[in-house]
């Protein structure tokens, strides 16, 4: 049986109550979810941040890297929702569900997939805040998280 | 072939793509760089700092050494700050 993958962007909003229920509906197969949900923080007097991206690549890398999860780990379906536009401090960012037979494997694949998609997905953040807006930079160490998992 | 540009680079040049045929000199993905950086001022602001560049060729991630040839739609963006 194929895993299921749902892979969405989007500028609404998401419910992560519903999408483990739309994951594990009808399924015995799985004994674990794990979720990782990104939220706007407020720091730094930000007012709101624009989230732009590469439509088609974007959608495409995402997809890479959740077969790649499944081809490393024995997964039952993985869910990435990311948003685009404008966001407001408190607002979801973006969501992924690994699921699993058991734990392990379900924690591991969530992990790998933020790791990798925070370094190569085509996502870009602009923060505003009172003195104007600027591009958020780049962090080495999300680099060095997604680099950790490279097949040596 | 098309060019794309995202967030800052696509700010600075002032377009978010274009059709473009760079001469045969410009083999890799790093000359073209160089070759769009001469092309005014709002390029060479774009990609004052090459080495910051990322690119992708036909929506797949590649290195500044790779070959150019073939490619239908080149995109240069800044490091990327998803997720």
């Amino acid at each position: 049986m194929s895993i299921p993958v749902s892979i969405r962007i989007q500028h609404a909003d998401f419910d992560l109550a519903q999408e483990i229920a739309t994951l594990t509906a009808g399924r015995t197969d799985i004994g674990a979810v794990v979720s990782f949900s990104g939220i706007c923080r407020g720091d730094g007097g930000l007012a709101a941040m624009t989230l732009e991206h590469y439509p088609g690549m974007a959608e495409a890398e995402i997809e890479r890297h959740a077969h790649e999860a499944c081809a490393r780990w024995p997964l039952t379906g993985v869910t990435v929702i990311h948003r685009v536009g404008r966001l407001t401090p408190g607002d979801n960012i973006m969501m992924v569900l690994a699921a699993s037979a058991h734990r392990q494997a379900a924690f591991q694949a969530a992990e790998f997939l933020m790791d990798y998609l925070k370094a190569h997905a085509p996502f870009w953040k602009r923060e505003e805040n009172a003195d104007g807006s600027t591009w958020v930079a780049a962090q080495q160490h999300d680099d060095a998280a997604a680099a950790r998992w490279d097949k040596t | 072939m098309k060019l794309k540009y995202f967030a800052w680079v696509r700010e600075r040049i002032g377009v978010a793509e274009e059709n473009l045929d760079p001469p045969d000199s410009v083999r890799t993905v790093g000359e073209l760089i160089g070759w769009l950086a001469g092309r005014g001022e709002t390029y060479a602001y774009a990609f004052e700092k090459p080495g910051v560049i990322r690119a992708a060729i036909d929506q797949t991630h590649v290195k500044p050494d790779t070959l150019i040839a073939g490619a239908h739609e080149v995109a240069l963006f800044p490091p990327m700050t998803g997720g």
